[in-house]
């Protein structure tokens, strides 16, 4: 059995319009994306999954450490099959208080996604029931992602070399 | 008989009984000495150190947290009415060295009986911080980072990471270069897909199945290594085009496989599809529904098995792969035979789409005439300084990526594939975060697990096709 699924996003859908209305919304290569802040999250989030949009494909950070006064940034693209669109929501999240609303309520796929945002760069998700590291062991030191800790290095020693005076 | 397991001055009298003595080498003793049925030391029964994510006792865990165990957060499917007797059910753990699970996946398993109750998986155990490493490479050494991630699948990594770097850069490829990565890309799918056939046998007793698979699979091995020089780890697909041109005599090979790949589905068919060993052990088996399927946010075979027809090929087509004709498999029960049917028809329909690319072509440049990003031909360094001046900077600074940031997905033999990169104006990327299909393929295994045999736990995690490497990275 074969069928073609729907084809094409098409810019300014109209359900992004009335979606996006009132928030901070542009197109970016070719994505919809929409600027939020950590407290209209979930309410935005709930309301795209009730217009459509059944899946939340990725959520990731990303740490702009001492490039933006807000130094974390949230990104989630979620994705309608139904209109064939998706959309990039960036949240910014501060450095003082890296807790978010978690929203495995809504998208019970992002429990792992959340779980490696804690393990990589510290940000806890409020609501996530497994807030463990994931892909690091427990007992690790620090986030390994975030841009102040370093890659570390080996020294190398070149004992028997000669050496220039 | 005991003296002969025994160290030759250990009397089997003296050794005490119980776990009373903390001493290494009592212990020693004790160990082989004790057997089950009888009283247990302090050392079997002591904490065995499951870190911070060990599946705890029913009464221990928080709500939300035991459906997603049982797989029940989207929708309530348990089998059983009564809640299940703490007393009567044993939590043990599968892997992470273990045979069935595809490299190093753990697994925790609340047993009731030999059926399965809950699941827990752990993962991590492949974790290098490719990410982190991948923000200390240039673009240009970009590929040689992400294509060690899917090692099945190395060439799909490779396209998503360069169709990034390219839409940030604004780069157009010339049409032989997207050829190329199509025709290698869904060779890479097939060849995928064969091993994924010979484990899926292997794991559920089709012994014979492992050895044909990897069989036809070698021929396309064969052909990647003439083409760009490794097996696995190609690095060929790169920014701005790929590494080299198809060597000469390409077509009789890729002919080759061409015949080779339909005779061996017509084996595969013999074996597995239809007989009924294989149908008592696949059908029914590991179902999940499409609305499961979209809330965890499946893509590729794992949600066409489940009756939704979405293939990014189509959806969001890459690589001028939108000029081929194939159609979209999809299942309908969302149960392992499902999955088998879906990714045996892809195997198929990539057949169909290897043969328009021979038989299309195109003549030209494997890569972008933009200087930018191309270093320039092996011949002009001889001649030129400025084309060696050239070269020696793209391979050492590597070139600049404007500010910016994109989500690339490409459809992997294992779903979605997506890169997010963000360029900060400098030759590194300042972050990439790679969505990685088996990473969220594996989440769903309590959903598909929950209230089934424990036997049918291992056809289970083979039918999502894990590879660890990707989940891991």
């Amino acid at each position: 059995m074969s069928v073609d699924p729907p084809v094409a996003p098409k810019p300014g859908h109209p359900i992004l319009d009335v979606l996006v209305d009132g928030f901070d919304y542009d197109m970016s290569m070719g994505e919809h994306v929409v600027r939020l802040d950590a407290d209209q999250m979930v309410g935005f989030v709930g309301e795209a999954k009730s217009v459509g949009f059944e899946s939340c494909m990725e959520l990731t950070v990303v740490d702009y450490y001492r490039r933006r006064p807000v130094r974390y940034e949230l990104v989630l693209v979620l994705l309608s099959r139904k209109h064939n669109l998706r959309l990039r929501i960036m949240v910014p999240v501060d450095e003082e208080k890296p807790i978010v609303p978690s929203l495995t309520e809504l998208y019970p796929g992002t429990g792992f996604f959340e779980r490696e945002v804690f393990d990589m760069f510290g940000i806890s998700f409020e609501g996530n029931p497994d807030m463990t590291r994931i892909l690091m062991p427990d007992d690790w030191v620090g986030h390994p992602l975030r841009k102040d800790f370093s890659v570390g290095s080996v020294p190398v020693q070149f004992r028997d070399a000669h050496k220039v005076t | 008989m005991e003296d002969d397991i025994l160290p030759s001055d250990t009397a089997v009298e003296d050794a005490p009984v119980g776990g009373t003595s903390g001493d290494e080498s009592d212990r020693r003793r004790i160990k082989e000495l004790w057997v089950s049925g009888t009283e247990e030391p302090a050392w079997v029964t002591a904490s065995t150190d499951e870190g911070a994510q060990e599946m705890l006792p029913r009464e221990q865990e928080l709500a939300a947290e035991l459906h997603a165990q049982e797989g029940t957060s989207v929708l309530d499917d348990r089998l059983y009415e009564e809640d299940v007797i703490a007393d009567e059910t044993n939590i043990i753990n599968m892997g992470p060295q273990h045979p069935s699970t595809h490299g190093v996946l753990r697994l925790q398993l609340e047993l009731e009986g030999e059926i399965v109750r809950r699941a827990k998986p752990v993962i991590g155990y492949l974790h290098t911080g490719m990410e982190k490493t991948a923000e200390t490479l240039t673009y240009l050494q970009g590929g040689t980072n992400v294509t060690r991630m899917d090692y099945l699948a190395p060439l799909h990594n490779e396209l998503c990471f360069s169709l990034a770097t390219e839409r940030l850069l604004e780069v157009e490829l010339p049409p032989r270069a997207m050829a190329i990565r199509i025709l290698m890309t869904e060779l890479n799918r097939i060849s995928s897909h064969l091993v994924w056939a010979a484990t899926q046998g292997m794991d559920i007793g089709a012994l014979s199945m492992m050895i044909y698979g990897l069989r036809e699979r070698e021929l396309i091995l064969a052909f990647f290594e003439k083409v760009t020089g490794l097996r696995m780890n190609h690095n060929y697909i790169r920014p701005g085009g790929v590494a080299a041109d198809l060597p000469d005599g390409w077509e009789e090979d890729v002919v080759r496989i061409l015949e080779v790949i339909p005779q061996g589905m017509e084996e595969y068919k013999d074996l597995l599809t239809g007989q009924p060993i294989f149908l008592e052990r696949t059908q029914g088996v590991g179902v999940i529904t499409a609305d499961e399927a979209m809330a965890y946010g499946l893509g590729g075979p794992m949600l066409r098995a489940s009756g939704v027809a979405w293939d990014l090929r189509k959806s969001e087509p890459y690589s001028g792969i939108e000029n081929y004709e194939f159609d979209v498999p999809i299942g309908e029960h969302g149960d392992v035979y499902d999955r088998y049917m879906v990714r045996m028809a892809e195997i198929h329909e990539s057949v169909k789409i290897v043969r328009q690319v021979l038989e299309t072509m195109p003549d030209g440049d494997y890569r972008t005439g933009d200087l930018k990003v191309t270093p320039p031909p092996r011949a002009r360094i001889d001649e030129s300084m400025e084309a060696l001046i050239h070269h020696f900077k793209i391979f050492t600074e590597g070139f600049k990526v404007p500010l910016g940031e994109v989500y690339q997905a490409i459809e992997s033999p294992r779903g979605e594939l997506g890169h997010y990169l963000v360029a900060d104006g400098t030759a590194k990327p300042w972050r990439l975060h790679v969505r990685a299909p088996s990473f969220v393929n594996i989440q769903t295994l309590p959903v598909m697990m929950a209230d089934q045999l424990l036997a049918d736990a291992v056809a289970t995690i083979a039918s999502t096709d894990p590879v660890m490497g990707d989940c891991d990275r």
